[in-house]
């Protein structure tokens, strides 16, 4: 059987092996070593066709508890947000989603001008003046932009709170290790990050102050306090931010943020195990040109018709190779997309009304999560969608968890996993989609596995 | 004259929206700002366009059709593997219990996901010719790094302190970019006349401070690397590894493989060679295959069968370079990379890797004799010609770039890579038809005839796209990078 992906018939395989001059496919190989040639068929999956293919992902996919069949209070830096229904429709037109990079101007002004709305939406959300394509992801954004105030202030200590994503905090140790960038965590105290010990430890060789607000804790760091304690150093603050909650807390850049980053994952992007989701990379006017990643810039034609480009790229790799700001080429364009068609439909009203159903149903849920017998919420500093609750004494975390799942939860994240002072407390997060039916079901559940 | 195309922000209307949230049904007893203090709280609202649905709709529809992909025609842009991105793959990526799933859920809750991640490992060790293979880089240049980090540690554990990645002059940027992200310095050596690598320049440059050798086999010229047997002597024999940029592997699938050849770590790009969609740019993936000896360095987590047949996340050692990537790697594009493999399995695949370089050597040979072949002999999936034939037209190879978006096609990877002048670097791949690969081929020969007969309109290209060439001086001198709405 002909394969489906594959027009060549045998008529052209002859037709074009005569133009080439050759009498069979071997030939156009003979070049490869016969030691390195690869002999006999290789221990691979078998192929299935489409129908098969079609049973057999249905297969896996059942095997997996998801946001349909489970009321999620998963957070952790991922989140069971709605996603409009437009978005789909959007990034599944074929002419975003099967595009390269925009490097042809004339026949991608649709990506560049999409990009051009994203950076437009992600100055608009963090108050900061430039902002590139997108980023791998949150924790990727993170530790660039550790790297980047690292260059910029050419200094090499950076103090970075324990509050900040324990994932983001890894991929910042990979990172500094290669850089040679001495990495400081900061302690918390209440669950947001501890000013007297982080004003103890900053001092002339501190590049930055690395914190995310709200915190992985879903605490609301004080930025304001922070600022003159970095500053005063001449060092830069970094703040990672969730986005979704940008439409109701102030902005990190009117609170004197000189990079801010995170994970665009709650603007209408799916979950899907962690990625792909959607890095953003925000930067004061001076760091422009440090920025890692793609910019897009609105410039005229021939004619003196607005359009856009690819700019400043004399930062990139293709241009600089090892001399570039980052090694960063294929990023999230796609997702950027999700994330900027998100902000379309919810516009105004709708960002400032899902950041305060959020603060609303969390704070509702800590309530009626606290009067489980046992039970208490850790830490008193205000949160946007995310609390810490303490189990009693004793409680096993991943058996709760794995209870929870068979009864058509996903429970709270066990903090145990990165903080061994907080065995036996769960992080819980409650979006917009959680009815306070599943609020108070949910905590009967949890309450009846314990 | 078509109106110019609006921004978003241009659009908004004061009282229109476009979204539909779920009911606040908790008790609202208190204000906002008695459960966030006033000084949390926004001191200005967010400045966001108020459009209606169908608004939105109309508008990305509008953008998407100021713009060109693989479902729109032919995109032979070198070194990219512009293949056509399968459909069902997009289908089954969105399965619910694949895209609605979270990376802390309980593990027996996701032993699809896992299995899926398993098998992956599995085949793409099994297709590169390795021990082992960690999913978690997000794009090719992150398998890079990823790639060198783990090279890095591993002189690092033998007592060894080696700094410099020698690479040939004709790699991708991003290759010397990641060795100076890995903390390493660049050495690079000329290519001979024949487009491999020079011997003695390897030699030379080789020694006790080699960190490794970046290679990507078949190059960036399209050509397979015939000394690579020794190349990996040379280098193997300095104490240093091999790492294989498996951008070009869609030549090679099933007919040779990295690991045979002598390479210790490898990177296969899902968005190339496995047909999973560019996405405008991304998302990708960019997979890490290592040979045993530097299992211990691989990212954390990988997926690992326990003894019962179940599947769990393997946190791996202290040796580990530690993590590249929140979470496990962009699933999302292992799905669909995972349903491709599924599709053709191991023999396909190999019959996807003889179209493409037919293909390729098929359209070398028909323009030949209008353009200048550097290299001639057999290519492998790509080929790069000069268009400096056509320099005495005052036409250039951008110029050939621009006239083909009149035709209908996205031109080739130009001026790149560096060593060839008025470079042109053609990429077709297995899924485009003759009579596909023949309309090109016609149509770059009338370009050719034009640039001698009327150049003016070569050079004055494109003409009917929605805009002219732009002005990236300016777009450079004086940044324009947000639309300054709010």
């Amino acid at each position: 059987m002909k394969h489906r992906y594959l027009p060549m018939t045998e008529q052209d395989r002859q037709e074009m092996m005569e133009t080439v001059g050759i009498q069979s496919i071997d030939e156009l190989f003979a070049d490869i070593p016969q030691a390195v040639r690869y002999q006999g068929t290789m221990p691979m999956s078998e192929p299935l066709d489409e129908y098969a293919l079609l049973r057999h992902m249905k297969g896996l996919a059942d095997q997996n508890a998801n946001f349909d069949t489970h009321a999620s209070f998963l957070g952790a830096g991922l989140y069971d947000h709605h996603i409009p229904v437009v978005i789909n429709h959007v990034i599944s037109r074929s002419e975003f989603y099967t595009a390269y990079t925009p490097y042809q101007p004339e026949i991608s002004q649709g990506e560049l001008q999409a990009i051009f709305e994203f950076q437009s939406y992600i100055c608009e959300l963090t108050g900061m003046k430039v902002a590139n394509a997108s980023m791998y992801d949150g924790a990727t954004a993170f530790a660039e932009a550790a790297v980047l105030a690292a260059g910029a202030t050419k200094r090499k200590k950076l103090m970075v709170s324990r509050t900040v994503h324990p994932e983001a905090r890894q991929v910042l140790r990979t990172s500094a290790e290669a850089w040679g960038l001495e990495v400081v965590e900061i302690d918390y105290t209440d669950g947001v990050t501890d000013l007297t010990k982080l004003g103890a430890a900053i001092d002339g060789d501190t590049a930055a102050v690395l914190v995310q607000s709200p915190n992985f804790f879903g605490a609301i760091e004080d930025l304001r306090a922070i600022e003159p304690l970095i500053h005063g150093v001449k060092g830069l603050m970094v703040v990672s931010a969730n986005p979704i909650a940008l439409g109701v807390l102030e902005t990190p850049g009117r609170l004197g943020a000189d990079i801010v980053v995170g994970d665009a994952q709650p603007l209408g992007i799916p979950a899907s195990l962690g990625g792909p989701t959607c890095g953003f990379f925000a930067v004061a006017e001076p760091l422009m040109r440090r920025m890692p990643g793609r910019i897009v810039g609105q410039t005229v034609d021939r004619n003196g018709k607005r359009g856009f480009v690819l700019t400043l790229q004399a930062r990139e790799q293709h241009i600089r190779r090892e001399k570039a700001t980052s090694n960063i080429c294929s990023n999230q364009a796609l997702l950027a997309l999700c994330a900027s068609v998100y902000l379309s439909v919810m516009g105004k009203e709708g960002m400032r009304e899902v950041g305060e159903l959020n603060i609303r149903k969390s704070h509702y849920a800590s309530g009626k999560l606290a009067e489980i017998s046992g039970a208490e919420c850790t830490f008193s500093a205000p949160f946007f969608n995310e609390f810490v609750l303490k189990l009693p004494e004793g409680t096993s975390v991943k058996t709760v968890n794995s209870k929870l799942a068979q009864e058509g939860y996903l429970g709270g994240y066990d903090l145990g996993r990165d903080y061994p002072e907080l065995a036996g407390h769960i992080l819980v997060a409650v979006t917009e989609k959680r009815s306070k039916e599943e609020i108070d079901q949910f905590a009967s559940a949890l309450e009846g596995c314990l | 004259m078509k109106p110019e195309q609006s921004l978003i922000f241009e659009l908004s209307r004061p009282g229109r929206s476009a979204y539909s949230l779920p009911q606040c049904d908790v008790p609202q007893n208190e204000s906002i700002e008695a459960l966030i203090p006033q000084g949390l709280l926004r001191s200005e609202p967010v400045v966001l366009p108020e459009v209606s649905e169908v608004d939105v709709i109309r508008h990305y529809t509008s953008l998407s059709r100021r713009n060109f992909g693989v479902d729109n025609g032919f995109y032979p842009l070198g070194s990219c593997t512009m293949k056509y991105n399968p459909k069902i793959n997009e289908d089954v990526a969105r399965f619910p219990g694949l895209a609605k799933i979270h990376p802390y859920q309980p593990e027996e809750s996701m032993q699809g996901a896992l299995e899926l991640m398993y098998t992956l490992q599995n085949d793409l060790a099994a297709l590169t010719g390795m021990d082992a293979v960690s999913l978690q880089p997000a794009a090719g240049a992150h398998g890079e790094w990823t790639g060198l980090m783990m090279i890095r540690a591993y002189h690092e554990s033998r007592g060894e302190t080696r700094t410099k990645v020698i690479v040939p002059d004709s790699s991708h940027g991003t290759n010397p970019a990641s060795a100076a992200a890995a903390g390493l310095d660049t050495v690079t050596i000329p290519s001979n006349d024949k487009g491999m690598v020079d011997l003695e320049a390897l030699r030379a440059a080789v020694g006790s401070d080699t960190a490794a050798l970046m290679l990507t086999n078949p190059s960036t010229l399209g050509l397979f690397e015939t000394q690579i047997v020794e190349i990996a002597a040379i280098v193997h024999e300095a104490g240093g590894l091999l790492y294989y940029d498996g951008a070009n592997s869609n030549a090679i699938m099933g007919i040779t493989r990295p690991g045979d050849m002598g390479f210790d770590v490898v990177h296969l790009n899902l968005h190339k060679t496995m047909s999973t969609p560019h996405g405008g740019g991304g998302p990708g993936a960019g997979p890490v295959g290592v040979k045993a000896k530097l299992i211990p360095f691989l990212p954390q987590p990988t997926v690992a069968r326990n003894e019962d047949g179940s599947f769990s996340l393997d946190f791996g050692g202290p040796q580990s370079i530690g993590r590249v990537k929140a979470y496990y790697g962009n699933f999302g594009i292992l799905v669909r990379a995972y349903a491709y493999i599924r599709t053709y399995g191991p023999d396909g695949l190999r019959e996807v890797s003889e179209n493409a370089v037919l293909n390729a050597n098929y359209m070398m040979h028909r323009l030949a004799p209008y353009f200048e072949i550097p290299y001639p002999g057999v290519c492998k999936h790509e080929f790069v010609m000069s268009g400096r034939n056509l320099k005495q037209y005052g036409v250039r190879t951008l110029d050939v770039a621009k006239r083909l978006l009149d035709f209908g096609y996205h031109p080739p990877t130009v001026y790149f890579p560096l060593t060839v002048e008025e470079c042109m670097m053609i990429e077709p791949t297995e899924t485009e038809s003759k009579e596909t690969l023949d309309g090109f081929i016609e149509t770059m020969i009338q370009i050719v005839k034009e640039a001698q007969e009327t150049p003016e309109i070569v050079i004055n290209a494109p003409h009917t796209t929605e805009i002219s060439r732009l002005d990236e001086t300016q777009a450079a001198r004086k940044p324009v990078l947000n639309c300054s709405c709010g």
